[in-house]
């Protein structure tokens, strides 16, 4: 067993002799599979997901904010560092 | 925006971010992203490392993306970037685009007029001194 350095990405399970040296692990293509290509100028695809505020689960859709200014931010993951 | 559960999301809402933020609790909803489907829509899912990286953008009242910034994991954002980016967009479109906003561009800051009289003018109206803070 060898020890994981705790960073922003969460280690994925695969199977064993996948496993890749550690060095070839760091970088990683990030828009592959994807069908839509984001455009500055276009509209935001629409989506609806699940959220947690202010003590409450919901179900947020992204259309409800139509006549709002919104900021949608993506990030790697809760508990992270930076 | 992000890959943990809502679960996920109320833990560490309660036992970091609360404690972090003035207002006692995030006063936006955190979004669950299991399986990296918004992200991919998107573009800023990571297939390898199972998740969604730093993408943040900006949606006018319109549904359009006006637009985007991506960061991989171990570099946070600017929010005051962010903000600035919201407020010259807002300035535009309140003026129905009859005023611009040159790079450096804050409230208070000089807008540009666009039209056959700035051609070649803009020098005049804007100093590089002005693309800093």
């Amino acid at each position: 067993m060898s020890k994981v350095q705790a960073g922003c990405s969460k280690p994925v399970g695969q199977k064993a002799e996948e496993v890749q040296p550690e060095v070839e692990s760091v970088t990683s293509e990030t828009t592959k599979g994807a069908g839509i290509m984001i455009k500055a100028g276009q509209k935001a695809p629409d989506f609806t997901a699940g959220a947690y505020q202010d003590g409450a689960f919901k179900e947020v859709k992204l259309a409800d904010y139509l006549g709002k200014w919104v900021v949608l931010c993506f990030y790697p993951g809760d508990f992270t560092f930076v | 925006m992000s890959t943990d559960s809502m679960f996920v999301h109320k833990m560490w809402e309660q036992d970091e971010l609360s404690k972090m933020i003035s207002a006692g609790k995030v006063l936006f909803p955190m979004l669950s992203d299991g399986g990296g489907n918004i992200g991919r829509m998107y573009g800023v899912y990571d297939e390898d490392g199972g998740v969604d990286i730093r993408g943040r953008f900006l949606i006018d009242p319109d549904g359009v993306i006006v637009g985007y910034e991506v960061l991989t994991p171990p570099v946070g954002r600017n929010v005051s970037e962010t903000l600035r980016q919201i407020q010259a967009y807002q300035h535009v479109r309140k003026t129905g685009a009859a005023e611009v906003c040159p790079s450096g561009w804050k409230p208070g800051k000089t807008v540009l007029k666009p039209g056959p009289d700035l051609v070649g003018k803009v020098w005049e109206e804007w100093k590089v001194e002005m693309a800093f803070d």
